[in-house]
């Protein structure tokens, strides 16, 4: 126990350590931008084309005014609180959701509720900033009415200014949009570049890019906040003139009527306060992810004692938090590709010993990835080739009587990995029990419903609990297992099912797990009949079809860590050709040649699944990155290319590596440029 | 210095450059035979002839279905919204301008005729700033195409596999074929016996035909399907000796063909990867993937990826990472250049500003550097990790071609109007220098290339002028460099010249000689092959349509870069001494 707590707190130190710095430099320069889009703002919201000596002094002038200095520190504080969700809520693995249901259950999940209202009270606040600094009819909130001719009145009463309700109104609206489309955009996804480059250069490309996307989305919102306005307007009106005993002056037009919102110099102000709102927190955003996705150099050897902890191989072989466990393969690529001096370090051996330490340990964890994508597809192929209940009861058989506990302890011995002709039923016991809300790997809880369908409907009744009853539950269980379509269709009615009876099954779960008994087949009955009741309904189909490209998009949403473990480790091989001195690669050529051949095979064989497109979608050159929907692609390209890579190198060198007789052939078909 | 006062005369007029043994280069009749030696080293090689009139022009003018229908007038606001939808903000503006109703619209028309107005006048002063901008895509592509003459010849690009004997040949009619050969060597003495019954055969029918010249024979329909060499055609007579290389020519020789394959300025082979080619249309750029072991002679246009970005047209020069990850490509009116990751469809674009455009891309072989050529005066040195660029003016014109050594450590460069090759050599790639070029600060010359005459036994010969395209071997042993005619001079011509080089431990540059095809034939194309076994093979795409192959036969410091036994991304270890310029004249 305490050794565990020990780790996390190293953990969380070496998170602090590599990405403290960077986060707190976005945050300086997001802060440090905002005078400058401020000053844009007041230049722009007092446009005056006719008369444009008069626009820029007096826009100049109002710069250096109290009120907009006080400003500019009120949205330096929203600029803060917005960078620190952003922080919280990253994530280099995306989550899909793979039906409707899901993704309503991720839009009412406490957390993202949180965010919305926090984003609609931060939009809030930024939209009075922006009404305080354009001035005119917009800048307070109560002003004295229109003064009556009848002398009656001469004691002046205080009205509700309906402009500036509106601007504050239009402010919250599209905070919580932003929210929204952060959330069903996987905005929270840190897409790492494809080439490397400074930061600022990558900032200079994105800008103009994030400038016309903001202008437009802030068209969109805007238009749909006055379509919202025009229905239910009169509510917060009335609301708040009850509420601080203002006065609705009956001179002026009232705004929820269509006269009303046909104001072109409302709609200006709101679009540009829209505009300026939406760019100030993409660019904080922008330089989150800009920062937080630089290389980072961990050395491979440490110079010193207490930087154990830091070098490569220690961090690849421990489980740190997913950004570094990133970061760190990141690293490798780069240096197995561009570093001589490095590689070096890599190939030598420990001083008093002579153990390659370092390559072995690099070695083994990229061998442990790229076996683990394999297992995943591997079981997500047998879904797919089961895709009837023939399949699913005598999966079940096998599988239940394995406790789930010891299979996530379960490690696989390297050396053992040679022999590697998969067996089914070794399989089934690797892959991790996602009952568990296990945090070993962060393919654990994505691929784990494809170990069998019956466990896979059993995680299905798991996982649809926490939606449907706002149940705090670590984002691990939430996140929703892809489970292919094809098969899915047992466990989609799993979760309306358990709207009768949730907690009886879940407290099945357990005790069924180490003996199976009558009880659960009549429950498997049960669903079933319930299963073909609901499927008639067409609504609730529509809820939970599920959508075959999401849930093949989200087995390889975290495929850009057996990216890089591919190009790391070819790249390495590649060149051990000519510069491994003590011939320490040798060693494990098989073992890798192994890996990446049966892989290769495997993931050959998921692109002839059906439903499976073999091109990438066409990807909009816009602000939002969809590039978790083609990793899949980039994975194929690049396992052919490690392949050939090693190949090349060794040339005929390769016919004295051991290896099985059909991976033997496919070999020779690489090295013949046939493949 | 090297100048071409000190290359051999040339080869007399009607024989053809058939090899170099002993450091000479031999030219002879055509059906002359290899020394035994050699002979199995170029079998399978496919010496083509794919004369113009046997390619059907490209008669695809018109596109879509518009002349299909019945003309029919629809109203304005429906016109605009059209135009708007296909020519954006400029054709929505033409729409109203031409529009002909009156009722009502007189101040809209002229509101925008005058709003087209400036869009015009201030495209031509983007126009006068960058000339090139002016031309049509079609003289764009061909003023800054590696081929001499683009618009007229029947191949237009040329690429061979990095690693197997496959190479593509992209023709005027915008189809790219793909051929193949075999690489089981033949049996000397059957080649011997082959080349007996071609010649026999030959002179039998001369025999029965004397008077009249061998007609060129009909062009079937389907010829170009068959291996190319299976015809007897005296012009093949240099490769059809060889005998039995024809057998050994893969059969299937795949054509592609496809919607936006026009007007293809480019090609070129991804490395460490069977068969994936990428072609620079004038639209886009398309990645065929092809399957080494498919039999089709037509590959649906389903394997083709459109990689296309808004303003990036006409593409016209590629280059692929030599780690076989990204692409470049470079269009003349961007501005930028885009990376793109190929098998995701992701693109980045390296924006930098001046220049106008990039017309010329080459990535060094050891995928450290990048040379992007302009339409102006200046040319960049991109650094291929974290892409950064080293600025390079020169005095007179662009920068036409250029070329690295294999090691990456020296880049040979000529520039338009000025008949010299310039040589910038780099401190050598360590990685760690992350965002260096480490250029040095000037370019020497280190080959003058200005007319000169020779005096042989047939008549004056008068050769030199501008470089137009330079090839480097991948051992890094021959340069070979197109050298344009001054056109103003009627008696000069355009030939390929050889040097032999030598990068380390200090550059040197010696002349080898002039390469000549048959009668009338002008160098197109010049391109190595990347893994020849005994020296340098010099492939030749001639203006009658020829290609042929010439072979220099040497014995190699160096393992070609791209064949198996050395990684292409792996910097060669013998560390070339950092030298100073040897040959500078400046």
């Amino acid at each position: 126990m305490e050794a565990a707590a020990a780790a996390s707190c190293r953990q969380r130190a070496l998170l602090r350590q590599v990405l403290g710095w960077r986060l707190a430099a976005a945050v300086a320069w997001s802060v440090l931008l905002l005078p400058a889009c401020t000053a844009a703002f007041v230049l722009l919201g007092r446009a005056q084309p006719l008369r444009p000596l008069r626009w820029i002094a007096d826009s100049f002038n109002d710069l250096y005014t109290s009120y907009v200095i006080f400003c500019i520190l009120l949205m330096s504080v929203v600029i803060l609180v917005i960078s620190i969700f952003n922080v919280e809520f990253y994530a280099v693995v995306p989550s899909i959701p793979c039906s409707r249901l899901a993704l309503i259950g991720k839009i009412i999940h406490p957390q993202q509720v949180i965010h919305s209202a926090v984003h609609a009270v931060m939009g809030m606040l930024v939209a009075w900033c922006a009404a305080v600094m354009t001035k005119g009819k917009f800048q307070f909130l109560a002003v004295p009415c229109t003064p009556s001719e009848s002398p009656e009145n001469a004691v002046p009463q205080m009205c509700l200014n309906e402009y500036h309700l509106f601007f504050l109104l239009s402010g919250a609206f599209i905070g919580y949009s932003y929210s929204l489309l952060y959330l069903i955009n996987n905005m929270n996804y840190l897409p790492f570049p494809i080439i490397q480059q400074y930061k600022y250069l990558r900032f200079r490309r994105s800008l103009p890019l994030l400038v016309k996307h903001s202008c437009a989305e802030s068209l969109y919102l805007v238009r749909n906040f006055c379509v919202a306005y025009y229905f239910f307007g009169y509510i917060p009106k009335v609301w708040i003139s009850t509420t601080m005993d203002l006065h609705i002056d009956s001179k002026l037009h009232p705004l929820d009527t269509l006269s009303g919102l046909l104001d072109l110099s409302l709609f200006y102000h709101t679009w540009l306060c829209g505009a300026f709102l939406l760019i100030t927190w993409y660019i904080a955003w922008l330089l989150f992810k800009i920062y937080a996705t630089e290389t980072h150099h961990f050395p491979v050897q440490p110079t010193f004692a207490e930087e154990t902890d830091q070098c490569l191989p220690k961090i690849l072989n421990s489980n740190p938090p997913l950004i570094i466990k990133f970061l760190a393969l990141q690293d490798l690529m780069l240096l197995s590709q561009y570093s001589p001096v490095r590689r070096q370090e890599v190939f030598s051996l420990s001083q008093p010993g002579g153990h390659p330490h370092n390559w072995t340990a690099i070695s083994r964890e990229c061998l442990s990835l790229l076996t683990d994508l394999t297992q995943r597809l591997i079981t997500q192929q047998e879904a797919a080739a089961a895709n009837g209940r023939a399949k699913q009861q005598a999966g079940e058989m096998k599988v239940l009587p394995q406790t789930p506990g010891a299979a996530v302890t379960e490690d696989v011995p390297f050396q053992s990995q040679r022999s590697n002709v998969i067996h089914r039923a070794s399989m089934a016991s690797l892959v991790k029990s996602p009952l568990m809300p296990s945090k070993t790997s962060p393919g654990s809880d994505i691929g784990s419903p494809f170990s069998s369908p019956a466990l896979t409907s059993k995680v299905g009744i798991l996982d649809l609990n926490s939606p449907w009853h706002g149940s705090v539950q670590s984002p691990h269980v939430m996140r929703r297992g892809p489970k292919l379509w094809t098969s899915g269709s047992g466990l989609q009615m799993n979760g309306s099912h358990h709207e009768s009876f949730p907690v009886v099954s879940l407290a099945r779960v357990g005790s069924e797990a180490v003996q199976p008994s009558f009880i659960y087949t009549w429950l498997q009955n049960k669903q079933e009949q319930i299963k073909n009741f609901l499927s008639r309904r067409a609504l609730i189909m529509y809820f939970f079809s599920k959508h075959p490209e999401a849930s093949i998009q989200a087995v390889f949403s975290d495929a850009q860590m057996h990216i890089w473990a591919l190009e790391g480790l070819s790249h390495l091989v590649a060149a051990s050709f000519t510069e491994d001195q003590f011939g320490v690669v040798q060693t494990t050529l098989p073992a890798i040649l192994n890996t990446l051949l049966t892989l290769q095979e495997v993931v050959d064989r998921h692109f002839k699944l059906p439903h499976v497109s073999s091109k990438p979608p066409r990807i909009s050159g816009s602000l939002v990155d969809t590039s978790y929907k083609t990793l899949r692609f980039a994975l194929r390209a690049s396992l052919k290319t490690a392949l050939y890579r090693i190949t090349t190198v060794f040339g005929e060198h390769l016919n004295a590596v051991q290896v099985s007789p059909e991976h033997k052939k496919r070999l020779q078909q690489f090295l013949e440029y046939k493949e | 210095m090297c100048s071409l006062g000190l290359f051999p005369p040339p080869p007399p007029p009607g024989s053809a450059t058939l090899y170099e043994l002993n450091n000479v280069l031999v030219c002879g009749r055509l059906c002359e035979p290899l020394p035994l030696a050699f002979q199995s080293q170029l079998a399978g090689l496919p010496a083509l002839s794919l004369p113009k009139d046997g390619l059907k022009a490209p008669g695809r003018l018109e596109h879509g279905t518009r002349p299909a229908f019945i003309h029919h007038r629809e109203a304005l606001w429906k016109r605009c919204i059209n135009a708007w939808r296909d020519a954006g903000l400029c054709g929505l503006l033409k729409e109203i301008a031409s529009a002909e109703e009156d009722e009502g619209l007189q101040w809209l028309k002229t509101g925008s005729s005058s709003a087209l107005a400036v869009c015009r006048w201030l495209s031509s002063l983007h126009g006068s700033l960058f000339p090139h901008l002016s031309l049509t895509s079609e003289d764009m592509i061909a003023a800054f195409s590696q081929a001499v003459d683009w618009a007229g010849c029947t191949v237009r690009a040329f690429a061979w596999h990095p690693h197997t004997s496959k190479f593509a040949v992209a023709l005027l009619d915008d189809s790219v074929r793909v051929y193949n050969s075999s690489r089981s060597p033949p049996s000397p003495g059957a080649s011997r016996q082959a080349c007996k019954a071609l010649l026999t055969s030959r002179l039998r029918r001369l025999v029965l035909r004397p008077p009249q010249r061998l007609p060129a024979e009909p062009l079937s329909p389907s010829w170009d399907f068959k291996p190319a060499s299976a015809r007897a055609h005296p012009g093949t007579g240099l490769w059809g000796a060889r005998g039995s290389a024809l057998n050994h020519v893969s059969a299937t020789i795949p054509s592609l063909k496809h919607r936006l394959q026009r007007n293809v300025a480019a090609v070129a082979w991804k490395p460490l990867c069977a068969s994936i080619l990428a072609v620079a249309c004038q639209s886009c750029v398309l990645v065929w993937h092809l399957d080494p072991t498919s039999l089709s002679t037509r590959p649906s246009s389903g394997c083709a990826q459109v990689l296309s970005y808004p303003g990036h047209s006409p593409v016209t020069s590629l280059a692929w990472a030599p780690s076989g990850e990204l692409l470049l490509s470079a269009s003349p009116v961007d501005t930028a250049m885009l990376v793109w990751d190929v098998s995701t469809e992701n693109c980045v674009q390296l924006q930098w500003f001046g220049g106008g455009g990039v017309t010329f891309l080459a990535w060094s072989p050891d995928g450290s550097k990048v040379l992007a050529a302009t339409p102006s005066a200046v040319f960049r040195v991109w650094e291929a990790q974290m892409w950064t660029c080293e600025r390079w003016p020169t005095i007179k014109g662009r920068c036409q071609t250029g070329c690295w050594s294999p090691d990456g450590s020296r880049l040979l460069f000529t520039v338009l109007g000025e008949s010299v090759i310039y040589s910038l050599s780099f401190s050598e790639y360590r990685g760690e220098m992350q965002g260096q070029v480490g250029g040095s600060k000037t370019a020497s010359i280190v080959a003058d290339l200005s007319e000169t005459t020779f005096e042989t036994l047939y008549g004056e010969e008068r050769i030199g002028g501008e470089v137009h395209s330079m090839v480097w071997d991948p051992t890094g042993e021959r340069l070979a460099a197109i050298i344009r005619g001054n056109p103003d001079s009627p008696g000069s011509q355009t030939v390929v010249a050889v040097f032999r080089t030598r990068n380390s431990p200090v550059f040197e540059l010696l002349p080898c000689g002039f390469l000549r095809g048959e009668q009338d034939a002008q160098p197109q194309l010049i391109a190595f092959h990347p893994c020849f076994q005994k020296g340098a093979l010099l492939t030749v795409c001639w203006s009658t349509g020829k290609i042929s192959h010439v072979p220099f036969f040497f014995v190699s410091a160096h393992v070609p870069c791209a064949s198996p036994g050395r990684s292409p991304v792996v910097a060669m270890p013998s560390g070339s001494v950092r030298e100073q310029p040897l040959f500078s004249e400046l």
